[in-house]
């Protein structure tokens, strides 16, 4: 689904991404570990599509096709999604117009007709059960005093709507208590099929003990310096990300 | 100054307005300049009596010893008063009985404008008494509106109907030497509406005025009455869309409100004159005098969204007279490419226990500057009165400006005043949140110059309030790339 080769991409002349090669296939779900400044909200800001960050050299590829010169929109449509690790507020729009609105702009980038309302109301109360949302909480401005949680919660509600083909979650679990966390990941765990793949960006193990991960990836120094089966993710709890700056130095 | 059918053609081509068409109704247009035979023949062309002749006489000598302001955060080329044309009236003036009888150009004119006469009926059942180039064509509903006592008509049709309405009233609230603006309209308006509701009469509809500039280089003097008698209550609507000319246009239009006791008048407008292309060159110039009075437990309330003319200089305002009455101003002004507004509103406190609330909302974009301007006033009579005002500020790109200028002056130890202002940015992570989800750039703009105006529209009936998001769409086209 997703090919990433050679991956070079830099922000105001910085160069932070030094060459990443990574696929992902449908019915996968990734994890990329990493220490703080290792590139990895960058590696989902390009796959995004965010703007300041240029790729100066190979290419990220989505079922085939070169992204680099789609907009963040046009990836949008194609079925890719990122929860952000800072969510940000909006005035005076509620989630549910937010979603309504997200929703009706890509399926007219489909050709489609706006959903029917009883159809969007059928869908909200659906994917808000599931991810065990207060109703009321769907008509406040978006993330506008919302905590920690309910920001990340609102992040894997508009993913439960939008159903993505590919889902990068860039920290979702920072800021979590349990509970938040447990809702979060219950509802990703819902989510994941056969035909949809997911990213998880995370600094902490802990995620990973209930999404669990096919493969697991860590990225030092915009590389990625091993990469592994979920085991791996309790070897760097346990040993730090020390081991592996050694090892990649080696 | 000439307007050739070629230039026509081309600003035709160009499209750059949305609704810069023109229609070509045969009219009765007067020479330029102004003077006391100018003022005589325009009183004589409506067919006025004497002692409004005299009034506009008499508003004339006061306009001559004036001096235009120059207080205002505006910058632009004072209009040459000798070169306007003071009278314009389309020549198929006769009344009508039925909308078939109306040029149907005319009627295709308000299609292109999405506010076709029939469907507005149809839809919404809004009588609409439509202005166009100062003599009003088409009045309707007006037979279900007699039924309840209600007048609503033009203003000249009222100075010969209703005189000691007109008499009594006109002027009341805006004095002819209010201000150069005022004093000019007062001598020289050639139409406008007028509206009395009756005592204890609720009007069942939305009264709805549609203005329109049709005419090369004619100004626009409206002049709006509304009386609202004791608990009477009505909604008026005002809005407005000129075709797109390439000298700038003068409007100087005067509006009344008249709330006697327990009357309560809902004024909401959309003004969305052509603003002037990317460059500065052309559109209109909107400088406006609205106010209102309000007698005991009388409440006015203006609604605003002006999103058009290249200069706004408007302040709709209340004066709240009677105890306990209660003065609103809601307003989305949106300015973008070289557009300057100032506008705001006063709140003139005098009876006791009187309550007013300002909310105001800035958005700003291009090369444009914005400002908000009001004055909360407490008398030193009006015990315990509160005002609290809310101005906000939303900024697009680094060339735009935002201007807030409260004067708050307090007579009176019991008054409690609030003010609360914001100043934010759309900013590019906003952007890229709503690109992300799939939302492209000038929908993301949209929905979050919606949502940060939405206090305002909410305050706006429901046909109108969709008219108004359609509208900041549009302006805001393009502001951001």
């Amino acid at each position: 689904m997703l090919k990433i080769k050679n991956l070079h991409a830099s922000v105001d002349d910085k160069v932070i991404l030094k060459g990443i090669n990574l696929e992902v296939n449908a019915g996968e779900v990734h994890a990329i570990m990493g220490p703080n400044g290792s590139g990895k909200s960058t590696l989902a800001a390009v796959i995004a599509g965010k703007e300041e960050f240029h790729i100066t050299e190979g290419s990220v590829e989505l079922e085939g096709e070169d992204l680099e010169d789609s907009a963040p929109e046009d990836r949008a449509h194609k079925g890719i999604f990122m929860s952000f690790q800072y969510p940000v507020e909006i005035p005076g729009v509620s989630v549910t117009n937010f979603m309504k609105t997200a929703i009706n702009e890509t399926r007219k980038a489909h050709g489609l007709e706006d959903m029917p309302a009883n159809e969007m109301l059928k869908l909200i109360r659906e994917k808000s059960e599931l991810l065990e949302i207060d109703r009321k909480f769907l008509s406040r401005s978006l993330n506008e005093g919302f905590s920690g949680g309910e920001k990340k919660r609102n992040e894997i509600f508009q993913m439960a709507m939008l159903e993505p083909k590919l889902a990068i979650l860039d920290e979702t679990d920072s800021g979590l208590d349990i509970d938040a966390l447990r809702i979060v990941a219950n509802g990703v765990n819902k989510l994941k099929s056969k035909k949809n793949a997911v990213i998880l960006i995370t600094h902490y193990q802990r995620l990973l003990e209930y999404i669990v991960p096919d493969f697991v990836h860590v990225l030092h120094d915009g590389k990625i310096v091993k990469s592994g089966g979920k085991e791996l993710a309790f070897e760097l709890e346990e040993k730090g990300y020390d081991w592996l700056k050694n090892e990649a130095v080696l | 100054m000439a307007y050739t059918e070629e230039e026509l053609k081309k600003e035709l081509e160009t499209k750059e307005y949305e609704y810069g068409f023109y229609t070509d109704i045969a009219s009765d247009t007067m020479p330029i300049g102004l003077n006391e035979e100018v003022i005589i023949a325009i009183s004589k062309k409506k067919e006025e009596p004497d002692w409004m002749t005299a009034w506009r006489l008499e508003s004339y000598k006061y306009w001559l010893e004036m001096v235009e302001p120059n207080w205002a955060n505006i910058r632009y080329k004072k209009p040459d008063f000798q070169a306007i044309s003071y009278y314009s009236a389309p020549n198929s003036k006769p009344k009508y009985n039925s909308l078939d009888e109306v040029d149907p150009e005319l009627l295709d004119t308000f299609k292109k404008l999405g506010i076709s006469v029939d469907e507005q009926k149809k839809l919404t059942g809004v009588a609409v008494d439509i202005v166009m180039d100062s003599v009003s064509v088409a009045t309707t509903f007006k037979k279900t509106l007699s039924e309840k006592g209600i007048i609503f008509c033009s203003i000249s049709e009222a100075i010969k109907e209703h005189p000691e309405l007109v008499k009594k009233y006109m002027g009341s609230i805006v004095p002819q030497k209010d201000n150069f603006y005022a004093a000019l309209n007062s001598a020289v308006f050639t139409d406008g509406s007028f509206c009395y509701i009756p005592k204890g009469v609720r009007c069942p509809m939305e009264l709805s005025t549609y203005f329109r500039i049709n005419q090369a280089g004619t100004g626009q003097f409206e002049r709006t009455l509304v009386i609202a008698d004791e608990g009477s209550y009505v909604s008026y609507l005002e809005g407005c869309t000129a075709p797109s000319r390439d000298e700038n246009q003068l409007h100087a239009a005067v509006v009344e409100l008249i709330a006697l006791d327990n009357a309560e008048i809902k004024y909401s407008t959309v003004q969305n004159w052509y603003p002037g292309d990317k460059e500065g060159k052309g559109g209109v110039f909107n400088f406006v005098t609205k106010r209102g009075l309000c007698e005991k437990n009388a409440k006015i309330s203006w609604t605003q969204v002006e999103t058009g003319s290249a200069i706004t200089w408007k302040y709709p305002s209340c004066i709240l007279k009677g105890d306990n009455s209660i003065g609103e101003f809601y307003s989305i002004a949106v300015t973008n490419n070289l557009q300057q507004a100032d506008t705001g509103t006063k709140m003139i406190h005098l009876g006791k226990n009187t309550r007013s609330t300002i909310i105001s909302k800035g958005i700003s974009a291009g090369k444009s500057q914005n400002s908000y301007r009001g004055l909360v006033q407490v008398n030193s009579r009006a015990e315990n009165a509160r005002n609290f005002s809310q101005c906000d500020s939303l900024l697009m790109g680094n060339e735009c400006g935002a201007h807030t200028f409260p004067y708050i002056e307090v007579k009176n130890k019991s008054a409690q005043i609030e003010h609360e202002a914001t100043t934010s940015k759309i900013g590019e992570d906003q952007i890229f949140y709503c690109n992300q989800r799939g939302i492209p750039t000038e929908k993301a703009i949209a929905l979050i110059v919606n949502g940060f105006s939405k206090e305002v529209l909410n305050k706006l009936p429901m046909e109108f309030a969709v008219e108004a998001q359609k509208l900041l769409e549009i302006s805001l086209e393009g502001s951001v790339g």
